[in-house]
């Protein structure tokens, strides 16, 4: 089969997939499984297909594989909707690939596949548990199997389609298809328990949040279709005529470039898709939704998705860069990212419960690699992005895993205790030693543990690009954002993993089946292998072993291939010095907390420690702001006004206009004339018949006599008419 | 011979006494007399007719023993009406058999 062609039915089993869940198999939880599970292992399957002969091309930057259709008729052109697998787009399908495979396999254990019907479970809310009597006539309470398992299955299908097809497209109209699918998906799945409030919230806030973003990337869209008249990714951004068109083009906007606007309006759908601030607000509350939910969609895949689309869009975001000055796109994501990063891992610091800590951790993350594109660390961006995916994914998957033991300590115990919160936990690497070892070395590849993992060697190359670009303001917001981030993963494993079980739930936490397990183990693989496939290769000792492929790979997708950078020892010690430094504070930090105890950096932060505890007071000031007015503005002009005011007075002054009519018509025609009629017809006969009455006697002799009358009369009649003939 | 309207004056008065019966008389079964003494009237009449005017057919005749056999079937249904009514109402005074009044 030629590579187009395979590359074309990539995203359709999982497509597939969902319609026949949906449609047909939604009552049986083993076929559905097979069927999502099956369909994502064929898109695998022809993803490492597709990647391995991508790898073998030589000049995959300059001949890519790519092909396409006309789709939607113009006047007198098309939409064209098309597949591109250029070096960036296979890496990218890579890591999609790998994660969303785990991650299905993963949800079949985390769903409680095997285990029986839940005794109060409800589809909308998580299983709570079911009693089951052994032989010996104990009574024991295990999780039960989630109640709208099927479903499930069907929606992270869709997904995967949606996210498959934004690899595989080779324009901005159907990566735009693909990313608003995503959306849907991601609104689906974190109101997957929609009976709980919270759920619900959470999936209306990540919806409306994200669609913010969205709108203005459609104006960009839009406005990069009417400059250049095409989508295509090839002939845009691998034109240089094209580019310096849109750069010397100017917008008419605050001075903009026509690329410059179109650049800040596409970002802007990256602000939203992969909430960095200001629109961060809904990744944290997205944690509502299942675990491999958070894990796929709000970690490796969408999220990096926004990341994708900037990377993608790069010469565009730099065009008209003149030697060493950024453009204004650039700049603002040299400070959005960087801001990000900084403010969400703050943020980390003072979170209690498990998945929030890592969704602070994803936006903090995203913002390395949103900060290393705008200081024109292109490689450096598209590197972390892959390395994150693998080791978030796994993070993401092994919080999963302890929940679900913590979860089986609840069940186990009766005591109702927050199976999320840290300080519940600790001394769970005895209980759970998979999920120990394999969420250690995701923790280490995230704060960038040195030469082993995969993190490391990604944001080292950020640093040392913001270092070498001279771009200190990035390089010291990073580097304390590293600082921070290493302090609370350390905080993280220390306080779940480590010390003395501080609750009773904790100590009969339980090790979860190999189907949770073995997706652990193998992302964990990718977290320390990927990063050496990007070794630098002035790196000292090191480097030069093995060829930094991922740069020279990755940097062909560029018409000019971006160089590498001379080695320098300050941004290496940097990094070596955050990371070992935030662990250590980390675990010493944390080593001694005792059950009930404060968290240890309460103290000594003070008000600030409230301050980060409740996120910058984001929420409340958007409440304030828009929620707020706009629940004022809905009920005060839509409500009171439009509805009641102009609506209703329309509606009320037509009704009163008709019942004036119809009374008219009713006492001065319907009355009078119709029933007037209509009663002198029957009150006549009925006077007639009165009248006429008096001669029924009853008595025949009478009838008789006047029967005779009248013969005698008409007798006379004719005898008068016959003889006299008048 | 006795001229066709001695016949004619005969059987109009025969007819009258018959009416006059019908409509004066409260007996019903008087009454039902009347009724036959004005058929018999006719059929005076019938044969007069027959007699003078077309003696050569036998119309007027039959058209006579018709009318004898109606009066005859008359007479046993309306005596079996008066019968019946007497049974329930224990009369035959026509005025008192009032039932179609209003």
């Amino acid at each position: 089969m030629s590579t187009e062609i395979l590359i074309w039915l990539i995203p359709l089993p999982p497509l597939l997939a969902f319609f026949i869940i949906m449609l047909f198999t939604n009552r049986s939880n083993a076929l559905s499984h097979t069927i999502a599970v099956g369909s994502v292992l064929l898109s695998w399957l022809g993803s490492m297909l597709v990647f391995w002969r991508a790898f073998q091309a030589s000049h995959l930057g300059e001949q890519p594989f790519q092909s396409s259709i006309d789709w939607l008729p113009l006047s007198n052109s098309a939409f064209r909707i098309g597949i591109l697998i250029d070096p960036l787009s296979a890496v990218t399908l890579f890591f999609v690939a790998w994660t969303i495979l785990m991650i299905f396999l993963y949800s079949v254990g985390y769903h409680n596949f095997g285990q029986p019907v839940g005794d109060r479970d409800r589809p909308g809310l998580p299983p709570h548990g079911a009693t089951i009597t052994d032989d010996k006539g104990h009574r024991h309470q295990v999780p039960s199997i989630e109640p709208m398992y099927a479903r499930f299955f069907a929606f992270i299908g869709l997904f995967a389609f949606g996210m498959y097809a934004l690899v595989v497209s080779d324009n901005l109209l159907t990566l735009f298809v693909g990313w608003e699918i995503m959306g849907l998906c991601s609104y689906l799945l974190i109101g997957f328990w929609y009976g709980k409030p919270s759920a619900r919230a959470a999936m209306v806030k990540a919806f409306i949040t994200t669609r913010v973003g969205d709108v203005f990337m459609l104006l960009g869209i839009a406005y990069l279709y009417s400059a250049t008249g095409t989508l295509n990714f090839r002939e845009i951004f691998n034109n240089p005529e094209v580019l310096s068109r849109l750069a010397e083009t100017t917008s008419g906007f605050l001075g903009l470039s026509a690329a410059g606007l179109i650049g800040i309006l596409l970002f802007f759908g990256t602000i939203g898709k992969s909430a960095q601030w200001p629109l961060h607000v809904w990744l944290p509350d997205a944690m509502e939704g299942p675990t491999p939910v958070s894990a796929m969609i709000h970690a490796a895949t969408m999220v990096s998705a926004g990341v994708y689309m900037v990377v993608r869009i790069f010469p565009l975001l730099s065009a008209g860069m003149e030697h060493g000055s950024l453009t204004t796109p650039m700049t603002l994501m040299a400070f959005f990212g960087a801001f990000s990063a900084l403010f969400a891992a703050s943020i980390a610091l003072a979170q209690n419960d498990i998945k929030r800590v890592l969704a602070y951790s994803t936006i903090s993350q995203l913002g390395y690699m949103i900060a290393a594109l705008g200081i024109g660390a292109y490689v450096a961006a598209a590197f972390h992005l892959v390395t994150h995916a693998f080791f978030k994914a796994l993070l993401f998957l092994g919080s999963g895993s302890v929940i679900h033991g913590m979860e089986h300590g609840v069940l186990h115990t009766g005591a109702y205790i927050d199976p999320q919160d840290m300080f519940n936990m600790g001394g769970l690497k005895k209980k759970m030693p998979v999920t120990f070892w394999t969420f250690l070395i995701g923790g280490f590849a995230l704060s960038g543990f040195p030469l082993v993992t995969a993190g490391f060697w990604s944001k080292d190359e950020i640093l040392a690009d913001a270092f070498g670009h001279g771009q200190w303001a990035v390089f010291i917001t990073l580097a304390a954002a590293a600082i921070l981030t290493a302090f609370y993963t350390m905080r993280q494993i220390t306080l779940t993993f480590l010390g003395e079980a501080r609750t009773e739930t904790a100590l009969h936490a339980r090790e979860t089946p190999w189907t949770m397990t073995t997706p652990l183990v193998i992302l964990a693989v990718f977290a320390v292998a990927a990063g050496w496939t990007g070794i630098p290769e002035h790196f000292p000792a090191i480097g030069g072993l093995v060829q930094n492929w991922f740069h020279s790979f990755v940097g062909s997708t560029l018409s000019e291939e971006p160089g590498t950078l001379a080695f320098n020892a300050i941004p290496l010690l940097t990094s070596l010095v955050v990371a070992l430094g935030g662990l250590a504070a980390g675990w010493l930090t944390y080593r001694q907390v005792q059950a009930g105890a404060p968290d240890p950096i309460q103290k000594p932060l003070g008000p600030v420690y409230s301050l980060l505890k409740n996120k910058y007071y984001f929420d409340e000031l958007y409440d304030f702001l828009f929620v707020r007015p706009a629940y004022w503005i809905a009920e005060t002009f839509t409500y009171y006004w439009l509805d009641r005011g102009l609506i209703d007075g329309i509606l009320h002054a037509a009704a009163e206009f008709a019942w004036r009519l119809g009374s008219f018509f009713r006492n001065y025609i319907d009355k009078p004339v119709v029933n007037g009629s209509g009663d002198f017809v029957a009150n006549s006969v009925k006077r007639i018949g009165q009248t006429l009455r008096v001669i029924q006697t009853g008595r025949v002799q009478q009838y008789m006599l006047l029967g005779l009358i009248t013969i005698a009369a008409f007798g006379a009649l004719f005898y008068y008419l016959m003889v006299f003939q008048p | 011979m006795v001229p066709l309207s001695w016949y004619l004056i005969f059987s109009a008065a025969l007819f009258s006494i018959g009416l006059f019966g019908v409509l004066a008389r409260k007996n019903a079964v008087a009454i039902l007399m009347g009724v036959e003494l004005m058929l018999n009237s006719v059929n005076v009449n019938l044969v007069a007719f027959w007699r003078y005017r077309t003696p050569e057919g036998i119309a007027g005749q039959a058209f006579a023993v018709i009318v004898f056999a109606v009066a005859a079937a008359e007479v046993a249904v309306g005596l079996a009406l008066i019968i019946s009514i007497y049974r329930r109402r224990n009369t035959v005074v026509a005025d008192e058999i009032d039932l179609l009044k209003f």
